[in-house]
């Protein structure tokens, strides 16, 4: 489910590093918690993010939510596509639906996130927090 | 986002069924329901559509009873009950002294002794305690809720689905009337109204008939399209149809003059609670007023953020969302009486960003009768 080869927040983003360019989108259990995603906003190409400062907002029918940047870095892409399929984002998270790709400032910030399985055993005790 | 079911939070009969349908759950006004079980978009689509059913047991019902009954549902009410028909309905405010609303609630003359009022689920027991506080008539008030369950059929294909289960004609029952008879075997008042903004019915009826019912119905509905629709859509659908929510264009600050609501406020019917108050108001004119707005990019308004008139702020969106259906993002906000006239432009603050917006007629959907 949580692709082994990314890097996630506990506040449900995921980042795919390649070099020392991240991919940065939201996970799964993020857009299933927050349902029918209608609109996205994301930050210009050349923007400079603080590691923790919001990249962007996800809004669903009922709901806003925003997007923390997993690591500092300066915005070299956006994924346009989802200003028009903002749905993406529900139903293909972890690839086609990124969000941003960020040149990464310093690798020591994504060694500090959590890997596959720390997450998955995080959204698993989430999840059983809610079931309860 | 679903939230855990505290020993706090009330439950429906239906809980379980919920529950195992896989729906998100919330906390809303205290009870532990259902948000959405496959989506908002496609429950709110269904209901447009097709059909749509609703477990809206955590209403609340209140059954006014006795000789004087209706002196009493005068009394606390905006609206003229006077002029219901038995098997009658009508939309009313429950009023403060002040003019304001304690709740808005849908009042069903059972007999000319007998009233039975549908109220929010947060708001029950502080209404029943309102009404049985100014009940200086006599009549017996009994706070109902625990003695029914209620579903709500809604949606073009709602009467088709509901006629397989009784034997009573559905179709002479118009909007907004009811009837007592059997469905599926269970006891029920079957009111058609709803809160969609479609063609559609409620229930009322014993809970421990509660299962079988929604099984009954989800079951027979499968070719019909049949969604189980949660708090979600019932939002966005009533939103769409410019209906009101307490809390959000109605509380105990705002009267029916303000809310647009003068449909519902007859000053003429005699004494009632607030009614001084609100003629006064009437003479004098309000100082707000609630208007529909549509946004004129992709921008969404969020209830809580504020009207701008240039760079002043000049009142707030009471609810604001996207409407699925007209594929629009719409609201209602108190803005000042002269910005409230459709096709004025106005301007909402979308956390910092000025994004302009106009006065629309509403309801901001009306469905083809």
């Amino acid at each position: 489910m949580y692709p082994a080869d990314f890097r996630y927040t506990k506040d449900h983003e995921w980042i795919q590093v390649s070099g020392s360019t991240g991919t940065v989108g939201i996970t799964d259990y993020a857009q299933h918690a927050l349902g029918d995603v209608v609109f996205v906003q994301l930050p210009q190409t050349g923007a400079k993010l603080k590691a923790g400062a919001v990249l962007g907002t996800v809004e669903s029918v009922k709901a806003v939510s925003e997007v923390f940047s997993p690591v500092s870095g300066e915005v070299t892409e956006v994924n346009s596509d989802l200003t028009d399929a903002p749905e993406k984002i529900n139903q293909d998270p972890h690839r086609s639906a990124w969000l941003v790709k960020l040149k990464i400032e310093n690798p020591k910030d994504v060694a500090a996130l959590m890997d596959a399985k720390a997450y998955q055993e995080y959204v698993a005790e989430k999840e059983k927090e809610q079931t309860a | 986002m679903s939230t855990p079911a505290t020993a706090e939070t009330r439950k429906t009969a239906l809980n379980s069924v919920h529950r195992r349908m896989g729906a998100k759950m919330m906390n809303f006004g205290g009870w532990d329901m259902p948000v959405e079980y496959t989506g908002i978009l496609a429950e709110h689509e269904a209901v447009r559509r097709r059909v749509g059913l609703f477990d809206v047991s955590h209403m609340g019902e209140i059954e006014i009873r006795g000789p004087r009954a209706l002196d009493l549902v005068q009394h606390v009410s905006s609206n003229n009950a006077a002029k219901l028909a038995i098997g009658q309905a009508q939309y009313s405010g429950l009023m403060t002294p002040r003019g304001t609303f304690v709740d808005d609630l849908l009042v069903h003359k059972i007999s000319d002794t007998h009233y039975f009022l549908c109220v929010n689920a947060g708001n029950q027991d502080r209404d029943y305690a309102h009404i049985a506080e100014h009940n200086k008539f006599g009549a017996e008030v009994e706070n109902a809720g625990a003695r029914y369950s209620q579903i709500a059929i809604q949606g073009p294909r709602a009467l088709e689905l509901l006629q397989r289960f009784t034997k009573v004609a559905l179709a002479p029952i118009t909007y907004y009337w009811f009837a007592f008879g059997d469905v599926s075997g269970v006891d029920c008042l079957i009111a058609r109204t709803g809160y969609t903004g479609e063609d559609g019915f409620e229930i009322y009826f014993s809970p421990e008939h509660s299962e079988k019912m929604w099984n009954a119905l989800m079951d027979a509905g499968q070719p019909l399209g049949v969604a189980a629709c949660g708090l979600g859509a019932r939002n966005t659908l009533r939103l769409e149809a410019g209906m009101a929510l307490y809390g959000h264009e109605i509380d105990d600050t705002t009267t029916p003059w303000e809310a647009n609501l003068a449909w519902i406020c007859k000053v003429d019917k005699g004494e009632f609670l607030g009614r001084d108050v609100l003629m006064r108001q009437k003479e004098m004119g309000v100082q707000r007023i609630l208007a529909g707005f549509e946004m004129n990019s992709r921008l969404i308004a969020r209830d809580g953020y504020a009207v701008l008139d240039g760079t002043r702020e000049v009142g707030s969106v009471t609810s604001g969302g996207p409407a699925p259906f007209l594929k629009k993002n719409i609201g209602f906000a108190y803005v000042p009486p002269k910005l409230s006239a459709p096709g004025t432009p106005i301007a909402i603050s979308v956390r910092g960003e000025t994004a302009p917006a106009k006065i629309v007629p509403a309801p901001f959907y009306k469905r083809a009768k």
